[in-house]
This record gives C-alpha cells, sequence and structure tokens, in this order.
C-alpha cells in the first residue's frame, strides 16, 4: 500500500477533520458534529468513490495550505465559492486534481460560502473518539483542529487520473436567504408577538459564528420574564433566545442541552444550507407545519442523492464505474442532524 | 402549528413536534425523583422496542427527546410510539449505582467554607449531608461527559455565586440548588467545590467512555488527601 502525506503549509483558525458525525451520543453530552455543509463533504467523497462519511478536511474562511511530501494522491475539494489553487493554477473550490510530490493545493475565501472540504483517494489517518473522526471543536476530542505544521497521512493513498478535473457546482448547494422553521417547543415562553416579529423581520448573521452556532442581529424576541424552564435536549437548527431577546441559531458542535427558550426550530435541510452564508448575510424565516417540514426533508435528500449521483457522473469523467459502487447504499440524508447550544444556561455550570 | 400532538391521557407529557426530524416529550416543569422516572423508563421502553426511523433518544430533567429520521417515519408516528410505550409497555428506570470517593480537605475543597457558611451549618455537616444523599443521574449537558446528577440534600441546596470563582481542577465535586456535578475538565464555576474526586466521568476507554448513565444513581464516600493524591489519574497531576 502507498502511503502519501500531505504538509500542511498553512491552516487558517477553524480548520478541522470532520468524517460523516457521531451520531447517538447525545444523551452524554455529545452533539453530533460533522460537516457543516454534509452535501459537501458526502460530494467530495462521492467525487473519488469513497463512501460518504469518509474522513475528509473541513476549511473554515481562513484557508487551507497542503504540499504533497510523498507519494502523488488523487483529491477532491468541494462546497461553497472558495478559490483554488494547484501549483498557480486557478479554478473553484468544485475540482478534483493529483498531486504530484512537490505540488501546492492553496485554498482561500471565495466568492460566497463558509465552508468546503478536501476529500482523499485514500485512508486519511486521523484519531478516532467514540467511533468517528469528527472534531467537537469546544472539547478537541475526535480527529482534532489541522495546524500550520501539521502532516495528513494518508494510507492506501491512490492516483485516479479519471476522476480529476471540474465539477460543475450543484444548484441547491447554494445556501437560501429564507430559512424554514416549525415554531416552538418553547413558544410560551415568549410575549405575544415574537413569533410574528420572528417571521417578520429579517436577521443579519453576526460575526458571533463559530461550529456550535450564529447570533442573529434583529429585533429583539421578548421573553415572558415569569417563565424560566428547565435545561432541556436541542437540535441542529434550534433557534435558541437569550435573555436580551437575540436568537442564535444552533449548528452542528451545539450543546446537547441548554435552559434558554426556542421560538422556533430551523429545517435541517435549510439549517444545512444555511452554514454556508456568512456574517453580516440576512436571512429571513418562513414557518412550515411539521408535516410540511417532513415532506420537504425527504424531498432535499431526494435531491441530494440525485445530485450526488450527478457528481459522481460528472461530464467528461472517463471512470466507468461509476453508478455501482457507493450511491445506493451511500444514499445520502441530508441530516438526522441533531441539537446545538451556544451558552451555557441556568443549568449549566460555568457562569 | 405548533399544536401538541395529543390524544391521550390526563397526565399525559405533552409531545412537540421540533423542525422535520425530531419529537420532544414534556413532562411538566418540575425537576423530582418521580419526573426524571418517568422520564428514564420512558427511555428504557423506547430502547427495549425502538420505533422505526429512530436516530437517537436524549432523556433530559424534566423532557425526552426523540430524533428520527424524517425520510422513514413522522411526528405522528413517533408520537404514537411513544404513547404506545408510555400506556403498554412500562419500564422500570434502569441503573446501576456508582460510589465515588471523594476528599473534603481544605486543599481540595476551596468552597467548603462559604458553603457552610451560606447552609449555616458546620463543615462537617455539609460534607455529611452530601454523604447521606443518593443521587440520580439527571442529564448530560453542557459539554461532553457533564453528568448533571440530582439530589443534593434540602439542608445543603444553595443558590450558585453570580460570578464564578478562579478555575477548580478536573474531578472537583461541585454543588448548586438540587445539583451536584463531578467535572471532567477544569473550569470555572460559580457553584460551590466542596471536595475532589479521582473519578473520571469522561473516560479514556472506548468501550465504556463514560462512566455513568442517565438513570444511573450516584452515592459518595470520603477519602483522604493522600489517597486522592495517589488516585489521581496522571493527566490530572
Amino acid at each position: 500500500m502507498t502511503t502519501s502525506v500531505l504538509e500542511v503549509v498553512r491552516a487558517g483558525p477553524f480548520v478541522t477533520v470532520q468524517d460523516g458525525g457521531r451520531p447517538g451520543m447525545m444523551r452524554f453530552g455529545v452533539p453530533r458534529s460533522g460537516p457543516m455543509d454534509p452535501f459537501a463533504h458526502a460530494a467530495a467523497n462521492t467525487v473519488l468513490g469513497r463512501p460518504v462519511g469518509s474522513t475528509a478536511v473541513e476549511v473554515s474562511l481562513g484557508g487551507l495550505t497542503v504540499r504533497c511530501a510523498d507519494a502523488p494522491i488523487t483529491i477532491a475539494v468541494c462546497g461553497g465559492g472558495f478559490r483554488v489553487s494547484h501549483n498557480g493554477d486557478d479554478c473553484n473550490s468544485w475540482t478534483s486534481c493529483t498531486l504530484q510530490p512537490g505540488d501546492t493545493l492553496a485554498i482561500t475565501a471565495g466568492g460566497w460560502g463558509s465552508w468546503c472540504y478536501v476529500a482523499v483517494a485514500g485512508a486519511l489517518q486521523a484519531r478516532q473518539w467514540l467511533g468517528s473522526s469528527s472534531t467537537h471543536v469546544r472539547s478537541g476530542l475526535g480527529g482534532g483542529a489541522v495546524a500550520t505544521g501539521d502532516r495528513l497521512t494518508v494510507i492506501d493513498a491512490q492516483v485516479d487520473d479519471a476522476r480529476t478535473g471540474p465539477i460543475d457546482t450543484p444548484a441547491s448547494t447554494r445556501p437560501t436567504d429564507v430559512l424554514r422553521v416549525v415554531p416552538g417547543p418553547q413558544l410560551q415562553c415568549f410575549r405575544p408577538g415574537a413569533l410574528e416579529t420572528l417571521l417578520g423581520s429579517p436577521y443579519t448573521l453576526s460575526t458571533a459564528y463559530d461550529r456550535m452556532g450564529v447570533r442573529l442581529d434583529g429585533p429583539a424576541l421578548e421573553l415572558d420574564g415569569s417563565l424560566a424552564i428547565p435545561s432541556s435536549p436541542i437540535v441542529r437548527g434550534s433557534l435558541q433566545v437569550a435573555g436580551d431577546g437575540v436568537p442564535t441559531l444552533l449548528f452542528a458542535d451545539h450543546q446537547t442541552t441548554g435552559g434558554y427558550p426556542k421560538i422556533a426550530t430551523v429545517i435541517a435541510p435549510d439549517a444545512a444550507s444555511a452554514a454556508q452564508l456568512r456574517s453580516g448575510q440576512v436571512v429571513r424565516f418562513a414557518a412550515v407545519t411539521p408535516e410540511q417540514a417532513v415532506a420537504a426533508a425527504r424531498s432535499a435528500a431526494a435531491d441530494s442523492t440525485s445530485q450526488l449521483a450527478q457528481v459522481a457522473a460528472r461530464p467528461g469523467l472517463r471512470t466507468r464505474h461509476l453508478l455501482s459502487t457507493n450511491l445506493v447504499d451511500g444514499a445520502f440524508h441530508p441530516d438526522e442532524t441533531d441539537p446545538d447550544e451556544t451558552h451555557p444556561d441556568e443549568a449549566h455550570p460555568h457562569e | 402549528m405548533n399544536d401538541a400532538l395529543s390524544g391521550h391521557a390526563p397526565g399525559a407529557p405533552v409531545l412537540l413536534p421540533v423542525a422535520d426530524h425530531a419529537l420532544l416529550v414534556e413532562f411538566g416543569d418540575e425537576i423530582d425523583d418521580a419526573t426524571l422516572i418517568r422520564i428514564q423508563s420512558l427511555d428504557a421502553a423506547l430502547a427495549a422496542t425502538p420505533p422505526v426511523g429512530v436516530v437517537e433518544v436524549v432523556p433530559a430533567l424534566t423532557h425526552l427527546l426523540v430524533v428520527f429520521d424524517p425520510v422513514v417515519t413522522d411526528h405522528s408516528a413517533i408520537a404514537a410510539a411513544v404513547t404506545d410505550r408510555i400506556e403498554h409497555r412500562s419500564h422500570s428506570a434502569p441503573g446501576t449505582h456508582h460510589v465515588v470517593d471523594m476528599c473534603f480537605e481544605a486543599a481540595h475543597a476551596p468552597d467548603l467554607a462559604a458553603a457552610a457558611e451560606r447552609a449555616g451549618v458546620s463543615e462537617a455537616l455539609v460534607a455529611e449531608a452530601h454523604l447521606s444523599a443518593v443521587y440520580r443521574v439527571g442529564m448530560y449537558g453542557f459539554a461532553p461527559g457533564y453528568a448533571y446528577l440530582y439530589g443534593t440534600p434540602p439542608a445543603i441546596q444553595l443558590p450558585r455565586n453570580p460570578t464564578p470563582g478562579p478555575p477548580v481542577p478536573a474531578g472537583s465535586v461541585i454543588i448548586t440548588g438540587q445539583q451536584c456535578l463531578v467535572i471532567p475538565v477544569a473550569m470555572s464555576t460559580g457553584w460551590f467545590a466542596i471536595g475532589r474526586s479521582p473519578v473520571q466521568v469522561l473516560r479514556d476507554d472506548p468501550d465504556r467512555p463514560f462512566l455513568f448513565d442517565v438513570g444511573d444513581t450516584v452515592s459518595f464516600r470520603r477519602i483522604t488527601a493522600a489517597e486522592l493524591d495517589a488516585r489521581l489519574p496522571a493527566e490530572w497531576r
């Protein structure tokens, strides 16, 4: 087996190792983590014929530069609208190429999007925790942050030039600015009119943004101060509201329980899509019923599956065994996402 | 919209849809042993007979969350399954009892004196009250390995301090209100650090990464500072 090493020449903050996530551990205080944009992560692996959920590197707006320090290896980059430079040849962040020894791949922020993924044709070696390499940033558990000077080792490194070349950016990977929510589950904690305020007002993503969640700037959502609730389980997509009336949208590394009331919950496909928004961008919220939310999730799952098939079978690809491998059992569910929370609350010990 | 999915008996929990992929089961708003036992019984029943499409179940203090795959099931089907488990498949709350050693000597109990003063009792009585308690693991939260134990005796139920004190080390046993935590990493807290344990709740053991499960019970046993020092994990020294 061939081993390849990618030297990290430069890594911005918040660049981490992520596989498909760590579901099933919320009862122990552990969120799913995994990619902020699960579709882009799955696409990067699919391009290379790797199972969705294989370990990849999540690249933040801070960017990443790696140098191939050993055997050649084919890699894929998917997600957002970043700039990718392979030995000085520029393209966007939907591409695959083979890195020869000494080649440099540089990824920097581009026109849109907050996260992209580097997948490798081989097994990227990463520390596992609870059966997953996904990094839980707050604790550092899992594969961990990728830092300048690190060496990323890939065993069973493959060269598969048939899979290289540009990839059409799937249309639905661009984030939407209208996020569908199911109101609740703690509407009773708010003053009358708070839900109408949420649904009728623009909210701007603030700079308080990380893998746990993003605080939103906009009209305050007034809590009914007489009601305090015990800490309860929360999910990725929860819109929790602190005492100051400021909502926070929870992402992949959310806390698993929280005592702040949740006025509404963004449906999973839209919460995943919203992760590609940036600070300063504006969103609106639209209410849907639980039945409409389930229908939307099913539709999004079907779209994701067909778009992954297109990514795998993209035009110009010379490869042969496209639809046979991982597209069936790898059917991509955009998210059975989980809870998130950003701030400690009543039950929480550190304030 | 957001109406509770209902159709069950008085006193039954309220079932609240969450986004496209979860159902929150709400058992009132009082944290007490009876409520914890109801939640943990449902948790056990769902584990024994998992409804189709369930991804995970998260028991907490007054709620239980069922996360599901919306491609294969929906809120109504999960609500029906939850109601069925409550009405027809009762399970006694499971639970292992753990005895956790801890040291109350001053060097390891920075807030014991303050807790005693606040409670109006002696330090010895704070320790005795704590040692007499049988705590129940109510939920995990805040960060991996933070198991919230419930059952602090009334005599030493104290409001937390409004501002956190200096950091206390991993293994510190901290209390406020009905709650107690054996913290897995060093932190600042407004809770009262009344002692320290060499026991790791978050363990470097792939077969059993967390010492407690929700529903377990915990009591504490006194050890000396010498015993604590001898047993502290290497990474805590």
